[in-house]
């Protein structure tokens, strides 16, 4: 191959991920630099935004405790959400992989259906079942005995975990799936032959082999949830901010864009940190499991 | 007294027979080949001698006590799976373990077990690899090792060998025989491979569409097919139509020119079957001519059209000189190396 030909083909690659690449640029990567600019700009009631650097948002959100209190609010409620989900979508995902035929797609349509319907009126959904000391949820709990005086859902952590979960769902239940998929058919069979109760088969062989699909699956639960917006606004209103709505308020309702740009930037340097530091920890424990 | 026993087993899906009046006595340490084509009803006799399926009617007992009454986990049978079903998370040494572990066999004899168990698949110092990092055959003696290591009283195989290259195939036949001769463990070995069933069974039961066709020994099953189905199924054949003609006495076996004393029993039309390596080219005999002739390095592989049809011939290559493309000839055989049968469409 001559020089020139060798130099036009090492360019190919460049010259055919050109458009996406650009895409990406324009609509990810300046927006983002931008942001990140913004949130070292100065803002005042009266002036507006001025395009100056000064860490004076940066220091508001690390010295006052408020956000601080935010900013954990949004990890809790991210944690709990995923550990919710983890604990009930993988013997979810393990009973349907069980299933036979017909029944297993149907169940799986009713797992992924939610996925096809806006978070916001699922959400508006979980409200109306919520709906304060009268919600139907409530009125079900007591009329069964298990509590006595109604649970407040609405404007708590307790109903924007619940609500989370059920959009999350899916998430969990899909990347579960997928590792069942990679479970030989007769694994199962193989223990029980020498000797394992069904309860030692699920944690001795089934688990350990599930697990990178579950902190798959909790990564992307986790980083959904932490950044949510509709589903905590709708549930948590205004009383109960988390990272996303507050960012939103300072962008739309104080206008104090700089200020919401730094929360948004820290949210997604967490995010980015916490996701990817995770990621790297379970690659490096389930190496064999996932050669 | 038979070891295991299967009495009239069947098993049905809805409507469809899979297996039907299965009857086998196994003897203590013999090694049993399931021969047959895929859906013939061979893996799913061996999941209920395991208990993966529970049978529709009959009994399978080991040693005289009803073993489908035991749950699979308490048989203490030795399963190796066509796809070897190892423990992936596990290492080579934690797979062979498990086994042992369930059965709350001490630390120390455990490790014991696990290193001899092993070490006689000739996998020593493969304790601490992943099943995932051993190539197919590796594989494949951890899942025999895993087997035998929890003392099995019958060691079950369902098309063990059937994932791996020829070369390797072979070598392991050799090995898993050896091993199995060795420790003396009760065997089933499911098989759609005529030769690794041959190679590796005492005895040999060929099925076909849920039913027994024969049970018998390797040579058995070879030289003195049962149905027309085993005689096709087990190595090549030729299978001539051929008539007891009555009319003479003593009565006479005819197919086309070739004649020969009748067996008893027998009358009206019937079918010869004759394998290729026992027909000889002579002066008397069945008239034929050969279309191809082809050399495959021990012997001569020759295709003829004889008058009853078409016909097979191998020849050893010993040095003789054999007859050319074109050649008219007469093929003839010992009635010995004939199975004569009853002809069905007649």
């Amino acid at each position: 191959m001559s020089a020139a030909a060798e130099e036009r083909s090492a360019r190919a690659p460049w010259a055919l991920t050109a458009p996406a690449l650009m895409l990406f640029v324009g609509v990810l990567l300046i927006p983002l630099a931008m942001t990140v600019m913004l949130s070292f700009h100065d803002w005042g009631q009266y002036k507006g935004i001025e395009p100056v650097f000064i860490l004076k948002n940066w220091h508001e959100i690390a010295t006052d405790p408020y956000y601080a209190e935010m900013f954990w609010r949004t990890f809790r409620i991210a944690i709990l959400t995923t550990f919710l989900t983890a604990v009930l979508g993988a013997p979810e995902a393990y009973i349907l992989n069980r299933m036979s035929g017909r029944w297993k797609s149907f169940f799986l349509l009713i797992i992924l259906g939610p996925l096809l319907i806006s978070v916001v009126a699922r959400t508006l959904g979980w409200a109306l079942l919520f709906g304060g000391n009268n919600g139907l949820v409530n009125k079900l709990l007591m009329s069964l005995g298990a509590i006595r005086s109604p649970i407040p859902f609405m404007f708590t952590e307790t109903g924007m975990v619940i609500a989370l979960a059920h959009v999350m769902m899916p998430f969990m239940v899909l990347s579960v799936w997928a590792a069942l998929q990679r479970l030989d058919p007769q694994i199962e069979n193989a223990a029980m032959s020498l000797g394992a109760s069904p309860a030692t088969i699920i944690r001795r062989i089934i688990m350990p082999q599930i697990m990178p699909g579950v902190l798959s699956g909790a990564i992307i639960v986790f980083s959904l949830s932490a950044s949510a917006f509709a589903t905590p606004a709708i549930i948590g209103g205004r009383r109960l901010k988390v990272a996303a709505t507050l960012a939103y308020d300072e962008f739309l309702n104080t206008l104090n864009w700089p200020l919401g740009a730094a929360v948004a930037t820290l949210l997604l340097v967490a995010l980015v940190l916490i996701v990817v530091g995770s990621n790297s920890l379970i690659e490096r424990r389930y190496a064999e499991v996932f050669r | 007294m038979a070891y295991l026993e299967l009495d009239r087993v069947a098993k049905q899906f809805g409507a469809q027979t899979v297996v039907d009046d299965f009857s086998l006595s196994v003897g203590k340490g013999e090694f049993i080949s399931f021969l047959g084509p895929s859906g013939c009803g061979k893996t799913t006799t061996l999941q209920m001698i395991a208990g993966f399926l529970d049978p529709t009617r009959g009994a399978i007992r080991l040693e005289g006590k009803d073993l489908t009454a035991i749950h699979p986990a308490k048989r203490g049978l030795g399963i190796v799976f066509q796809s070897y079903a190892l423990f992936p998370h596990m290492t080579a040494a934690e797979n062979v373990a498990f086994g042992l572990e369930m059965r709350n066999v001490p630390r120390n004899e455990r490790a014991e077990r696990v290193r001899a168990a092993l070490a006689m698949v000739g996998l020593a110092g493969y304790e601490d690899r992943h099943p995932r990092r051993m190539s197919g055959g590796q594989q494949q003696r951890v899942a025999l090792a895993r087997a035998l290591v929890i003392k099995p009283s019958v060691l079950l195989l369902d098309e063990p060998l059937s994932n791996l290259d020829a070369k390797l195939r072979e070598e392991m036949q050799i090995e898993l025989r050896q091993i199995q001769r060795t420790i003396g463990t009760t065997t089933i070995l499911v098989t759609h491979d005529q030769n690794e069933a041959m190679s590796l069974s005492d005895r040999i039961v060929v099925m076909s569409q849920g039913k027994i066709e024969q049970i018998g020994t390797p040579q058995e099953t070879y030289e003195k097919p049962a149905s027309a189905f085993v005689s096709q199924f087990l190595g090549k054949t030729n299978d001539f139509a051929g008539t007891i003609d009555r009319t003479v006495a003593p009565t006479q076996l005819v197919a086309g020119s070739w004649r020969a004393p009748a067996p008893a029993g027998l009358g009206g039309p019937v079918t010869v079957s004759v394998r290729p390596e026992r027909i000889g080219f002579g002066d008397t005999g069945l008239s034929a001519k050969i279309i191809a002739r082809i050399f495959q390095g021990n012997h001569w592989l020759f295709q003829c059209d004889s008058e009853c049809g078409p016909a097979i011939v191998i020849r050893q290559n010993d040095g003789q000189a054999q007859p050319a493309e074109g050649d008219a000839v007469r093929l003839t055989w010992r009635p010995e190396d004939m199975s004569v049968r009853a002809r069905a469409d007649a």
